[in-house]
This record gives structure tokens, sequence and C-alpha cells, in this order.
């Protein structure tokens, strides 16, 4: 909701015409079984969508799928089309490499790399071949300041990430994964790890984030779904355990005039 | 305050319940004597070796170890001087070192990272069987088929490289024996015998790194070879390090296999592709026939020597795992 405030009118007419990410038909093996059965989504541009769903229900199968990281499972494939502006990622030609740039992800687990803030940071933009230190420098200030981590550790960029804490790390993974100018953000349960206070730190990153990247975040936490996004997929394995999308709609949709009688038991904490 | 203590009485069976009643104090204590006994060997070795080349240290002195390739060992003559036998030691292990830390990574990066599910297990077992093997099988081995089909082609090649510039040196001057028998051949049979060791314990090392490492690189659109150089092999590393010690130690000490094929002459030169000892070869070859007391003095001297060079290396290496270790956190020790 956030972003429709902030932008002109004009500007917020584009923004919710535009679809980011199109999933067509997806489904996801591991093996014979399948995980995920025929989910279709459309992600809208500079917002954020939430995936919320029991345990078990293929959330994060189908975060992952966004940037293809499903391939380092061994055996798992998939099936249907993701459509990032126009283009089927899901495709066999696709360069796997590119799409992970374009779609970046932030991880349940904060997992800085055993190196400095610093070099944390400049691990992407080094990987694309940019080694000139004026604009690794750059980089880093912008990045870090965006992930509203530069003001905590500018005087100390060459202490190892590790000496952060909990929330602070999960901010320096954000400030690794904008480093490279992602345009989707893919956050899975970013926040399940961290105290209150750094998990609200994170949801107010995510507003600002917003205007400028498009992010999908799976959640198991209800309310901060209906907090912080604007669209919501509501996940639900069928009777095979394949996991399949139950409804997806507008958050306050969702959670205040649910189409699926699932979809209410859930969100009101009937069970899941 | 009330007394817990259900028996007022405190005789010596009541305290001698009490003590060994959960078993933590006799319990400790046992460990703690095992793990002092392992000190106590060490200084034992260390203390005997000293002591029982007094005579040898008195006599020769410094000259023992005055660094001279054409230094004299002459048991009859009474003159010793071991440098030949340390240099031995060294460049052999050195080109173990050198060749097998690189073969060994690769084969632990493909068995962790890359090797399809099928041949994990029979490459394992492999690298586990040539741990197993004993060296003496390596040196008899090297002697019928290794030094022949291998080592005297290398070594006639790299005789040839000295009319190159910057080969100019002794290292490659040749020809080499027509069997092969040579420090090179030494240097490249402990190769073999290292590279499991540095493999096996790499690999686990490898193995060890939490999947979020993988991931973040990969997320951040690293490719597999990325991946492993930029995040795997740093996080690693202090472990790698762990392996290529053991390794080393491994080589340093290496008797029987380099006996077997190192030719046990003494050349006055530093020549790779000529004959020569290391202070473990010289040791097994001449303890049962020492002609003098003064020559099995001299001898435990450069059994002392060569504890010493190994306990300093080790040393060293532990103090570089230490600088690396300190460098990354906690979480990311192997």
């Amino acid at each position: 909701m956030q972003t429709k405030i902030s932008v002109s009118k004009a500007a917020t007419a584009e923004a919710i015409s535009e679809i980011k990410v199109a999933v067509k038909n997806l489904s996801v093996y591991y093996g014979k079984f399948r995980a995920l059965a025929e989910i279709n989504i459309a992600v809208q541009s500079n917002q954020i969508t939430a995936i919320i769903g029991p345990s078990g229900c293929g959330k994060s199968t189908l975060l992952r799928s966004f940037n293809r990281m499903n391939d380092l499972t061994p055996n798992a494939r998939m099936e249907g089309e993701i459509i990032l502006d126009g283009e089927n990622i899901n495709a066999s030609g696709v360069d796997v490499v590119d799409v992970r740039r374009r779609v970046g992800m932030v991880f349940q687990r904060p997992n800085p790399f055993p190196k400095s803030i610093y070099d944390n940071v400049a691990f992407g933009p080094r990987l694309y071949g940019i080694r000139r230190k004026n604009d690794l420098d750059e980089i880093v200030e912008k990045s870090l300041q965006q992930a509203a981590l530069w003001d905590e550790v500018k005087d100390k960029l060459h202490q190892s990430g590790f000496s952060l804490s909990g929330g602070q790390q999960q901010r320096l993974c954000i400030a690794r994964a904008l480093a490279v100018e992602p345009e989707v953000i893919l956050m899975d349960e970013p926040a399940s790890a961290l105290d209150p206070i750094s998990t609200l730190r994170i949801e107010e990153l995510m507003h600002d984030l917003v205007k400028d990247y498009t992010i999908i975040i799976v959640t198991h936490n209800m309310q901060q779904a209906a907090r912080v996004s604007d669209s919501t997929a509501m996940m639900m394995i069928d009777e095979h355990r394949a996991g399949r999308l139950v409804e997806f709609n507008e958050t306050q949709v969702i959670f205040t005039n649910p189409k699926d009688k699932r979809t209410e038991d859930y969100v009101t904490g009937r069970f899941g | 305050m009330k007394n817990i203590s259900i028996s007022k009485r405190n005789t010596w069976q009541e305290r001698l319940n009490r003590f060994t009643r959960h078993g933590d104090i006799p319990w400790s204590l046992l460990i703690g004597a095992m793990a002092i006994l392992t000190l106590v060997v060490v200084i034992a070795i260390a203390w005997m070796l000293w002591t029982q080349s007094a005579d040898a240290r008195a006599k020769i002195g410094w000259d023992f170890f005055r660094p001279t390739l054409d230094a004299t060992w002459n048991p009859a003559k009474d003159i010793y001087q071991a440098w030949p036998f340390i240099y031995g030691t060294l460049i052999t292990s050195l080109v173990a070192i050198v060749l097998a830390v690189p073969i060994s990574l690769g084969i632990a990066v493909f068995l962790a990272e890359l090797c399809p599910e099928r041949l994990r297990l029979p490459l394992n077992w492999m690298i586990e069987m040539l741990a197993a093997i004993p060296s003496v099988v390596y040196g008899l081995w090297g002697i019928f088929v290794f030094l022949p089909a291998v080592v005297t082609p290398v070594g006639e090649f790299l005789s040839h490289l000295s009319v190159l510039p910057g080969f100019t040196g002794t290292l490659f001057t040749g020809p080499i024996s027509e069997d092969g028998t040579s420090r090179l051949a030494a240097g490249l049979i402990l190769t073999i015998m290292v590279i499991p060791t540095i493999t096996a314990i790499s690999r686990d090392v490898l193995l060890a790194i939490p999947n979020s490492q993988r991931e973040a690189a990969m997320g951040l659109g690293s490719t597999r070879w990325e991946m492993i150089w930029q995040v795997l092999l740093p996080y690693g590393l202090s472990g790698i390090l762990g392996a290529v010690i053991l390794g080393l130690g491994r080589a340093l000490g290496e008797t029987m296999a380099v006996t077997m094929v190192m030719g046990n002459a003494n050349e006055a030169t530093g020549s790779l592709l000529k004959a020569g000892y290391t202070m473990a070869s010289l040791l097994a070859l001449q303890f049962k026939e020492a002609v003098t007391p003064l020559h099995t003095e001299a001898m435990i001297e450069l059994g002392f020597t060569l504890f010493a060079i190994t306990l300093i290396l080790n040393l060293f290496a532990r103090f570089l795992v230490w600088q690396v270790a300190r460098r990354t956190p906690q979480e990311a020790r192997a």
C-alpha cells in the first residue's frame, strides 16, 4: 500500500498494470514426487507479494523457482513457465547466472560469508567484473545505505560480517543482494530467526525497498504478511501432498474477505 | 541454612561413596591421566634422544649441522655431518607437498561438490584404500613399476631443462640413473602417499561447510567454479591447512618406501635427479650396523634433529591455522 501513496497517480496506474513476473502452470517435481502443482500467479511490479500457507506446502519451493535455485537440488525438475519481463526464465537456453543476477535472494537464516562487511557487499559486483576501488566503494556505501545498515557499520567495514548481530547480519545479506542491482528480491522467511525489533527493522526496510524493487516474501507469520504485503498467495497441499495455490488476491481481500473457506480458516488461525 | 547432606557422619566410606557415586570425578581423572600420558611420551622421547646424544653433541658440535652438500658421514673416521640427510628430508617432502596439494584439493573438490552420486562411493573407497596400503608395498611397486615407467622419463626430461634460462641451478642436474632411484623418485612416491591423507580431510572439510554458503554464492549469480574458489575454499582454508600439515607430517617421517627408491648414496649434489638419503632412511639403514659408539650417538642426534624439525614445522603450521582461524568466525571453522 505504501508504494501507492508514495508515487504520483500516473506512476501508480502504470505500476498497478505492470506485471513483473508471471507464473504460468508451474509444477515442480523432486524425482517422481510432485511438490508443486499448476501454480498461476502474477506478481506486480514494485509491490510486495507474500506467499503464505502451512508448513510443507511448497512456499519455499515456489520462491526458489523464481531464480532457478531448485536447479541446485538433485532430481528437481520444473514444468510450466515463469515469465520475467516477457521472457520465460524456465526455458532451456536461459543463462541461469543472468537470472540470478536479476532476481536476488535473501535466506531464512543470515548467511554472510566469512569475509569483511565490505567484501560481503562487494562480492557480487566483483563477480561481474567491477574491480576499480572507487566504483566498489560507491556500490558498497549505496547498498549498505539502502539496507539501512550504513550508519551502524561505516566505521568498521573491514571487520568480519560475523561480528554483527543477527538482525544486522540479515541486513548485510540484504545489502549484499542489493549490490548487484537486482530487479526482483526473493525473501525466504527473512525475519523468522530474528528478534521482534530486528524483524520490525526488516519490515520497514522492505517498505523502503519496494519503491525500487519488486519483492516476493515467504512468511509463516500471518501478521507480517498482513502488515507488509500488497498481494498474498495462499497455498496448501492437496490429497497427493502436492502444493497448490488456494487463492491469490490483494492482501486486504485475503485477510478480510477471502473467497476460499480454507484461506479463511488459515488466516483466522483455525488451523496451520 | 540447612545442611542438605543426608548423613551427619563423615566416615571415609561415605566420603568415598560420595566421591565415586556419579562417576564424574574418577572419570575426569582417568581421561586427564590419558591426556597427560601423551605429553609424557613426547617429553620422554625428546629427553631420551637428547641425553643419549650428549657425547656426539660435545664432540661434533655445530659442525654436525653445517649446511654443505659435500658433507662427510664417515663412521670409519668418525666424521659426521648431517646436512645431506636434512636436505634430503626437506626436499623430498617439499616436492611431495607442492605436487600433492593441488592434486588432492582437486580430488576433494570433485568428491565433495561435483561428483555424480554413482561415482562417489567407489571413489571414496579408493582414496581410503590408497591410505591403507603399507609403505613397503609402495616401495616395491615403485621399484618395479613406477620408477622405470614414470620417474626415469620425467627425470630425463627435467635434466634437459637445465639448458633453459632459470633452470641453470643444480636442482635438475642430470642425468638420472637408469633405474630411476633418486630424490625425485622419493618425492613422487611421497606425493602419492600423502594424497589420500590431504584429500580425505579436505573433502570432509568441504562437506562440513553449511549449504547456506553455497546458496548465498549461487543466489548472487556465481558460477559453480566461482562458488568453489571464492566461497568454499576460503571458508575451509584453516581445515585444509590442517590437512596439509598431516600430509607433511607423513612425508617427513616416511621411511620404508623412501629408503627403497632413493638410491641411498651421498653424491655431494643437491640435484633432485641424483640419489640421496633422508634422515629417516639413513637411520633405518645404518642403525643396526653402527661401528663406533660415536656413530650410534650421531645417529641418535640425527633422530633428535628429525624430531625437532617435525615439531617445529608442525608448530609453525599450527600457527598458520590459528592465524587463519582467527580471521574467520567460530561458525566458519570446519
